[in-house]
């Protein structure tokens, strides 16, 4: 039985979503009983105690874990948040509760025999708790003690043939979605690429060397599955650059109701039989299409490649065979100076291994910035500092108009001096010799 | 937080083993933390690596950022991790008796 009593968690139970109490009251009752006879690492109580901790968390309403915690395994500068709770006497078996990163396989597709075998390792050393996933996409191991890091780490890679994922000043797990493994959309192989660029730069993601995190993301299309636009500091964002594949006989059958729109997305209201014009070519954003004579046509030289026409007829709109990606830069959250999603910085860029091209392109953004940025300056804050163009420059890309949504409108415009006939230097008697003083 | 005792000197340290107070750092600290840093003997190198963060921190009030310690060093980032396995931070900043890193680490 559990040893807390968790009367506000317990309301947590009703409703008919998963619960997440019913969950660890669940691995509570395993560890007290344990049929399997587990020599547990960490207490048994170990989850019990989290539940009792949250409990007087939603009494207080305030946090009971310490400020930070610096644990890790030998070789590496990340990976593991360490974290010990502030009331250690009243809840002893999450003293130590610390987080282990792991890294994913691209776009999450596992076997049983994976799971089972990483349960197995975590029920013995750690809580029995996890996070299927973390944010930025690590499997994540809730809850084990600072002995119990280098066990884990060391059967992790002996036995699993796994690694640790990213944390600090460093590269971060990258993730992206899942791409051409079960989806029409993709323009590329978002797992191949992710998990050539992860294995890439391991060394950039275990020992933190850059001024501030760094995340990559790759989406097969823009639709943003894995929301690189928003959430990587570097987004891959699959795109085409030639026709929109348009299939008229299937077009048609959208158009007579026999395929639902939008492969059913909406059938759970009634909105009426489907219209092509309404809603797809009158919400096209750029008006590039036109439906007449029960002929869909684009002109695909002003098509934005938004997705919408696609997306609501799938069997009869494809996108191109000429297949690339877009890469922007500089998302990232509030702090310090306001939210940012990513700036368009290559329009189009070949997906081909061995990836030299954007290898390329990374690396040298890497430079830059490793030597310009501040202390904890994510790259889109270097980027508002030191200006875009200043990244077009290091990057050796031609500025192009689809770098901007709009020109700027302040005439506060800087010339280099070799761009300036005379240069700057400038002699106020010679000035003086045509306009008095 | 505990109290350590090591050939006479006490360190007062918190759960991740980082000294509380730079001031109580005496040579010591470093003989007695090295083994669990994975670090057999400690050689000039290491030596160099803690003096300036000792100089860095009491001239700045900061660590210097891994890029400044390798610069000025002339170790790069593999050779740190050759003299202290668990990396400039939790390794070098704490034998060096500098504050604990924070932020989102």
């Amino acid at each position: 039985m559990a040893k807390h009593k968790t009367p506000l968690l317990d309301q947590l139970e009703s409703g008919p979503w998963p619960s997440f109490v019913s969950d660890i009251k669940q691995e509570i009752e395993h560890r007290y009983a344990n049929p399997k006879g587990v020599d547990y690492q960490v207490p048994a109580e170990c989850p019990d105690d989290l539940l009792g901790l949250l409990e007087l968390s939603y009494v207080d309403g305030e946090t009971h874990w310490k400020h930070g915690g610096i644990v890790g395994v030998f070789g590496y500068g990340g990976g593991v948040i360490g974290r010990y709770c502030d009331q250690p006497q009243k809840f002893p078996g999450v003293a130590h509760f610390h987080t282990i990163r792991v890294a994913q396989p691209s776009g999450m597709f596992y076997t049983t025999e994976f799971l089972r075998q990483l349960c197995d390792l975590w029920e013995l050393r750690g809580s029995g708790l996890t996070n299927m996933h973390g944010a930025t996409g690590d499997i994540v191991l809730i809850g084990t003690s600072t002995p119990q890091l280098e066990e884990v780490f060391h059967e992790l890679t002996h036995k699993m043939n796994n690694d640790l994922g990213g944390s600090g000043s460093n590269l971060r797990t990258p993730a992206c979605c899942l791409g051409e493994s079960r989806c029409e959309y993709a323009c590329y192989d978002t797992q191949e690429l992710c998990y050539q660029l992860t294995q890439e730069y391991q060394d950039e993601l275990h020992r933190p060397a850059f001024p501030y995190k760094f995340k990559f993301k790759f989406d097969g299309c823009p639709n943003g599955c894995v929301a690189a636009i928003a959430r990587s500091d570097m987004s891959f964002l699959g795109t085409w650059r030639d026709e929109i594949r348009v299939d008229q006989k299937t077009v048609a059958a959208y158009v007579g109701g026999e395929i639902a729109p939008n492969a059913g997305a909406h059938a759970g209201r009634d909105w009426g039989k489907f219209d092509i014009q309404k809603e797809v070519v009158d919400l096209c954003p750029s008006g590039c299409m036109r439906y007449e004579n029960g002929k869909l046509e684009i002109n695909d030289k002003e098509c934005v490649r938004c997705m919408h026409c696609i997306c609501v007829m799938p069997r009869a709109l494809k996108i191109g065979n000429d297949r690339g990606c877009s890469i922007l830069i500089g998302a990232k959250a509030p702090i310090l100076d306001g939210p940012q999603m990513g700036s368009l910085t290559i329009p189009f860029i070949k997906v081909e291994e061995p990836y030299d091209e954007i290898k390329e392109f990374i690396e040298s953004v890497w430079d830059w910035w490793m030597e310009e940025g501040k202390n904890r300056e994510r790259i889109g804050e270097t980027l508002k500092r030191l200006g875009f163009a200043k990244l077009l420059e290091v990057t050796g890309i031609k500025a192009d108009p689809r770098h901007v949504q709009e020109p700027r409108h302040n005439p506060y415009i800087f010339w280099k001096e070799e761009d300036v006939k005379g240069g700057w230097q400038r002699e106020i008697s010679d000035y003086r010799v045509k306009h008095q003083r | 937080m505990a109290f350590l005792e090591y050939k006479g000197k006490k360190f007062e340290v918190d759960e991740d083993g980082f000294l509380l107070k730079f001031e109580e750092w005496s040579p010591e600290w470093v003989e007695y933390i090295k083994e669990s840093e994975g670090i057999p003997t400690i050689t000039e190198n290491h030596q160099k690596v803690i003096d300036f963060l000792q100089d860095y921190y009491k001239k700045n009030g900061i660590a210097p950022m891994v890029r400044i310690l390798s610069k000025i060093t002339g170790y790069k980032l593999k050779e740190i991790y050759e003299l202290f396995p668990s990396g400039p931070g939790k390794g070098a900043c704490k034998m060096a008796g500098l504050p604990k890193p924070t932020g989102c680490v």
